[in-house]
């Protein structure tokens, strides 16, 4: 890791300036995150006045869990649906504001500011479009007889808080895309229509290859954000149900811990979330080191 | 895009617009709901059209909620937010350029331990760790506390980052320059880098202050005394009164807009800091 050529002298002054930092990073990052890694270990008695150390039954327990198998599926399918209609309405505006150039600053607007709505908020305006007996898209839905009601039916649920939660990212992945589209010189273009490739053609052969590292970052922010963000939608919508059928990793960590009392195996869950979240991470950071060197 | 047709230019205009009207619908539906009395909704007076009861429905929602359906009042939970919005972006900011100086401009043996205890941060969400970071924050006595609301959060990798990639763009004569001119590391920082930085500071400003205004599951667990709800987190009672035989919505939906206005209108008066700072510090 580089540093500046000029520095400045000093034993004490430079502990002092990082340690509001490395205080609040201790104490609420580390220990906790060390407290998890431990309680995953040990298995709570039913009173919770002792553990005994149970190595990694506690994960293997999780394998063997059925709610917990189904709680990844739905995660998967959750996140998936996010990021696919996320991504691809984001493209697509995009690509149209790009077209526009000027004339597209107030659809810029219209379009970007979603993302300052919190996720629990974005949840219950969508709640309230789907509410059975009130919201106005369950009674157009049931007028062309379709009968909505996401409180009993685990597809609607899940397809609620899917909508809700690509809704709210649109927003981010169109911006990205726009400055990503921009970027791309005129001239292999204006070559490209020149030698008579039709707009489509240039999309798919000059526009996409240029965006796909915009694409490739969008494709791990918006997985994060599926995976981890949403915990306000679903827990402000559908509560993780009917059923278990909105139930993703993180509202299960939650339920399991808070509601279940279950140390060691909300512990364990939250471990593997830890992986997963240094896995995107990862991938993330090998992204940017293409861009900036540190 | 070259060689765009007058066809093609009028096809983008449908797509924004059919996009820019799908963004918008859960607004308008909120606002108009947000207009009519509770009881409209049930006989299905509600049209397409704001109703008559605007000004009535905002003002019981700020001042006084619904004590029969167990409604706090909006407003004391908005002030709640903006306090721990303001502190979450204030207190991210000073404590991340505080240690991207450090860790720039001095040299010492645990510089590159602490850049990346720092950068650990970075992987540790507050959903992943949530029941060990609740018993910390009930043991040290946090619970139900503006500070219990806020410290927690305020450690931030990405704003380190941010400010350490700034500073190293300052060109060294500077540095040398003031440091012939007999400036100390404070002196510096104060009239040179903080001045230099003020942009970076604003943009990420923004981005913070949704971060934290936005905030929903760490609320939720250390408040359980009403008059320190925030209001994202606070919405979720409403809804369950909603869904009680009392009908609410209007009042809920009051909530959501008195929710997502300021976060939006601070987006929406400082457009061009918000992606500056949005491109900055997640590229």
């Amino acid at each position: 890791m580089q540093a500046k050529r000029v520095t400045f002298p000093g034993k004490i002054t430079p502990y002092l300036l990082l340690l509001p930092q490395v205080a609040v990073t201790l104490v609420f990052f580390v220990w906790p995150a060390g407290e998890a890694l431990v309680s995953s270990l040990f298995a709570q008695d039913a009173f919770g006045l002792g553990s005994t150390f149970v190595g990694l039954a506690n994960f293997a327990a999780l394998l063997r869990d059925p709610a917990y198998l189904e709680a990844v599926g739905v995660s998967f399918l959750f996140a998936f649906c996010v990021t696919v209609l996320a991504m691809g309405l984001g493209l697509l505006f995009a690509a149209a504001a790009d077209a526009l150039g000027k004339a597209a600053g107030l659809y810029q607007v219209l379009l970007v500011w979603p993302y300052a709505v919190a996720p629990a908020v974005a949840g219950v305006l969508w709640l309230f479009m789907f509410d059975p007996s009130v919201g106005m898209i369950a009674r157009a839905l049931r007028t062309m007889g379709l009968s909505w009601n996401h409180m009993l039916d685990g597809g609607q649920a899940l397809t609620l808080v899917i909508l809700a939660a690509a809704w709210k990212q649109v927003s981010y992945n169109f911006l990205f895309f726009y400055a990503g589209l921009r970027a791309i010189p005129q001239g292999a273009l204006e070559a490209a229509a020149l030698d008579g490739a039709g707009p489509f053609q240039r999309f798919r052969h000059i526009v996409l290859p240029l965006l796909a590292p915009t694409t490739f970052f969008l494709l791990v922010v918006n997985l994060t954000y599926a995976f981890f963000d949403t915990f306000g939608i679903i827990h402000a919508t559908t509560g993780g149900g009917p059923g278990r059928a909105t139930t993703i990793l993180v509202y299960k960590v939650f339920r399991d811990g808070f509601e279940g009392l279950d140390l060691g195996g909300s512990s364990a869950q939250s471990v593997v979330l830890l992986v997963i979240v240094v896995a995107l991470t990862a991938l993330q950071f090998r992204h940017i080191e293409h861009k900036v060197s540190y | 895009m070259a060689g765009t047709s007058r066809l093609s230019l009028l096809f983008a205009h449908l797509v924004l617009i059919a996009g820019a009207a799908v963004m918008m619908l859960p607004l308008y539906v909120a606002f108009v709901a947000s207009t009519y009395a509770g009881a409209d909704f049930l006989s299905g007076r509600v049209g397409l059209l704001p109703g008559p009861h605007l000004v009535e429905n905002y003002r019981l929602a700020l001042t006084t909620g619904s004590s029969t359906a167990g409604i706090p009042p909006v407003g004391p939970m908005l002030w709640n937010s903006l306090v721990v919005a303001v502190v979450i972006a204030a207190g991210k900011i000073s404590i991340s350029i505080l240690s991207a100086f450090a860790i720039c401009y001095f040299r010492f043996p645990l510089r590159v331990p602490a850049f990346w205890l720092i950068f650990m941060t970075l992987m540790l969400p507050v959903e992943v760790r949530i029941l060990p970071t609740f018993e910390v924050a009930a043991r040290l006595d946090l619970l139900n506390s503006y500070a219990g609301l806020t410290v927690p959060l305020i450690a931030s990798a990405t704003a380190t980052f941010l400010f350490r990639q700034v500073f190293m763009t300052i060109p060294d004569e500077l540095t040398e320059a003031a440091i012939i001119d007999g400036a100390g590391p404070l002196r510096f920082f104060w009239s040179i880098l903080l001045p230099l930085s003020r942009t970076n500071i604003a943009a990420l400003f923004v981005i913070l202050f949704l971060y934290g205004w936005n905030q929903y599951l760490w609320p939720l667990l250390v408040t359980t005394d009403a008059s320190y709800f925030t209001v994202v987190m606070g919405i979720r009672r409403l809804v369950g009164a909603a869904a009680e035989a009392d009908p609410v919505w209007h009042l809920v939906m009051a909530t959501a807009i008195l929710a997502l206005v300021p976060p939006v209108l601070v987006i929406a008066a400082l457009q061009r800091l918000f992606v500056r700072g949005l491109t900055e510090t997640e590229k």
